[in-house]
């Protein structure tokens, strides 16, 4: 190659497949992208699963035990030594229900929160739509979600016929995906905020599982909406975890509240900030192993 | 008309040296702050040159600075260059693991990169399993993997383990599943960093083989290794990157040549500098200080036609009086280390060298038959036990050239060997 064909060529008229450039639009999001890598969105959701239970005698069952353990521990503090009201409920089935939407909404954010951390040696090796890593959590944890909610429907049938006092409203459940929908993208979309934040300044870091905490406690899970002053009703009400919460027990207990407004005001939520999310994101995963 | 597949121009990198802490919040506020006002980055002015070993003056540095180049559809290319030069970023960049600072790079058709091998390999899982995943990590789908599961088993030569957790797997184990994974990804560019150092000699020979197929297949292969031999051997073209610049660009032979011969620019002939570094056995006893290669009619000179007879002259001070010394020759080479030899004492030569106090000339003179080539000189002064006074390896190059009025006697470019044996042939 002589001198002059190092220099700039002449057919930049040319039909190019891939132009890498320092800094990409920003309105760019390149999920077209992420279609063509869907096998391996599903590998990764394979691997979770597959290599957290590799080499344990209970495998899946583990599952089960989380959940169990936390609504005990809430029932003995918070039912029996705080005395704070369920509406009646069965202690029990009403941390559960609150629990299992939480779960999966708390999960996927700290995992997802430290994306960019974990998956450097990876990432900085070769190329793939970055995001299909917090996709593949958002679809692990959907996994652990349905086997927990299975644990749920079998307490709440159990209530169901020995109490009578859960009244469920049949005509909500229909919202269940809805509800499941808006936790994970709420995960996803704060997880990816916080791995974006937290790349070059770890600073953020060290509030999310104390952010997370305090968040689970500004959610009606651990009390029903219905006994929050009014005072504090709005802060709560501003909380867009709250209309998902409320709508699920108000479905399978009928003892939440229920509005339209709620729901779409965490809908709207959901989608805001997702967006912020997917630009963060984009923005950081172009030179991040710089960084990191 | 040519075909190009891949162009880069004007592709720069800067990095932040140092550890990333409060001071660059102010940097990073201050960037934005001009940016903010439609200004350039004040930061992207400012940077050295990139150099490992001089100690930085500024807080950022050029790992990369105005590369351009192109590369065209079947090409194997080559990119060789010190430690540091700027390689691997240069890697990094094409396969978009990281941004470059400025510049822009365009490609045609799917593009996929080896930079580590078995990346993604979970221990926990199985070959097979692993096989998929690393697969998929570097862009191929599930039907695809599947179509050619059998193959990359086969390939790697681990069919036995292969439903047995990576973790189980011996470090050479894991690299043959791993390039068989990357083997048989069908891109039309593909990207290779050094990953054949590993794996035995038999596996290291197949992979260079597959590589070798995959640009027979009219794909590009842009490829990084520090063995020349290989880079010889696999390129059709070879750019020389130095300080995060191309030095030069060309025919394998010729950018190797003159890279191998880089680190040696002022060690020519002639007087040898104090630093030059040698090797003795007895300190202090005597040097060679004076080394020159001439020709047969007295002339200095560094090349020779191939099989032309050369002469070296050389002078020795001495500190003491010296019986039965002998006087060795040798030509070398960088990847393979000494390849001839020659001795006073040799059965031809039967030279009984004394050596006085004091200044000592001898003229040694060369039938060399070494195939075209660059070459080093090596000349040591041994005791008579083989043990070394002094002896110069790092001084003094020759190249031997080909003939060029004789091209119907070799028409091959490369060489088929190094030394030529002066082999009688008879029919008989």
């Amino acid at each position: 190659m002589d001198k002059a064909e190092l220099s700039h060529n002449e057919q930049t008229q040319q039909k190019w497949d891939l132009v890498i450039q320092p800094k990409g639009k920003w309105y760019d999001l390149r999920l077209r992208n992420v279609l063509r890598y869907k096998d391996l969105l599903w590998l990764f959701v394979r691997r979770d699963f597959v290599a957290v239970y590799k080499q344990t005698i209970l495998g899946p069952v583990w599952f089960f035990v989380q959940p169990v353990i936390t609504a005990l521990t809430f029932t003995v503090i918070f039912g029996g030594l705080a005395g704070i009201s369920t509406d009646g409920i069965p202690g029990i089935l009403f941390y559960l229900s609150g629990i299992t939407l939480w779960t999966y909404f708390s999960d996927s954010l700290t995992k997802i929160s430290d994306t960019f951390t974990t998956n450097a040696s990876v990432f900085g090796k070769v190329y793939f739509p970055r995001i299909i890593v917090p996709l593949s959590v958002i679809f692990s944890n959907l996994i652990k979600l349905s086997v927990q909610f299975l644990l749920f429907l079998v307490v709440w049938i159990y209530f169901l016929t020995t109490s009578d006092k859960i009244y469920p409203r049949f005509e909500l459940m229909p919202l269940l995906p809805l509800l499941i929908l808006i936790m994970g993208f709420m995960g996803l979309a704060f997880g990816i905020i916080i791995t974006s934040l937290t790349t070059k300044y770890r600073d953020l870091k060290f509030l999310v599982s104390f952010g997370v905490q305090l968040l689970m406690y500004a959610s009606p899970i651990v009390y029903p909406l219905s006994v929050v002053p009014e005072k504090y009703k709005m802060i709560l009400l501003l909380n867009p975890l709250t209309g998902v919460i409320e709508t699920f027990k108000c479905a399978f207990l009928g003892s939440g509240v229920f509005s339209w407004v709620n729901l779409s005001y965490s809908i709207f939520c959901t989608i805001i900030l997702l967006f912020i999310g997917l630009f963060l994101f984009n923005r950081v995963e172009k030179s991040f192993t710089d960084t990191v | 008309m040519s075909d190009i597949v891949l162009s880069a121009e004007n592709i720069s990198k800067q990095y932040r040296l140092g550890q990333l802490g409060t001071g660059t919040v102010s940097h990073d506020l201050n960037r934005w702050w001009h940016r903010m006002r439609g200004k350039p980055d004040p930061y992207l002015k400012v940077g050295d040159v990139n150099d490992r070993s001089k100690t930085a003056s500024g807080e950022y540095v050029w790992s990369l600075s105005d590369i351009s180049f192109n590369v065209q559809r079947g090409e194997v290319l080559g990119i060789i260059g010190k430690n540091g030069a700027g390689k691997s970023t240069l890697l990094k960049i094409l396969s978009q693991v990281t941004a470059p600072t400025t510049g822009v790079i365009k490609i045609k058709g799917r593009i996929a990169s080896l930079l580590e091998v078995g990346t993604g390999f979970h221990p926990d899982l199985t070959g097979r399993e692993n096989v998929f995943l690393n697969g998929a990590i570097l862009g191929m789908t599930k039907t695809e993997i599947k179509r050619k599961l059998d193959e990359i088993v086969d390939f790697s030569g681990v069919a036995r383990y292969i439903d047995t957790p990576v973790k189980r797997y011996s470090s050479g184990m894991m690299v043959r599943l791993g390039f068989a994974v990357a083997a048989h990804l069908e891109p039309e560019i593909l990207i290779v960093d050094e990953v054949l150092a590993v794996g035995d000699a038999e596996f290291q020979k197949k992979c260079l083989g597959k590589m070798k197929d995959v640009s027979s297949e009219g794909r590009t292969v842009l490829f990084v290794s520090h063995n020349m031999g290989v880079m010889n051997n696999l390129c059709s073209r070879i750019i020389l990157l130095d300080k995060g610049r191309v030095e030069r660009a060309g025919l394998p032979g010729e950018i190797i040549s003159h890279y191998l011969m880089g680190g040696a620019e002022n060690r020519s002939f002639g007087k040898i500098p104090e630093n030059t570094p040698r090797h003795s056995y007895h300190k202090d006893v005597l040097r060679i200080n004076f080394l020159e290669m001439l020709g047969a009619n007295g002339e200095r000179r560094e090349s020779f036609m191939y099989l032309e007879k050369a002469i070296a002259e050389i002078e020795i001070e001495s500190q003491a009086e010296l019986q039965d010394v002998i006087i060795m020759f040798s030509l070398m080479q960088e990847e393979i280390g000494q390849l001839t030899y020659s001795a006073s004492n040799d059965p031809y030569n039967k030279l009984k060298v004394n050596i006085r106090k004091g200044s000592n000339k001898f003229r040694i003179s060369i039938d060399q038959n070494v195939l075209p080539g660059n070459y080093q000189v090596g000349i040591a002064i041994l005791d008579k036990g083989g043990y070394p006074y002094d002896y110069l390896q790092h001084f003094g190059r020759i190249k031997i050239e080909k003939f060029s009025e004789q091209k119907d006697m070799y028409p091959w470019e490369k060489n088929l060997g190094l030394v030529n044996t002066k082999t009688k042939f008879e029919q008989i």
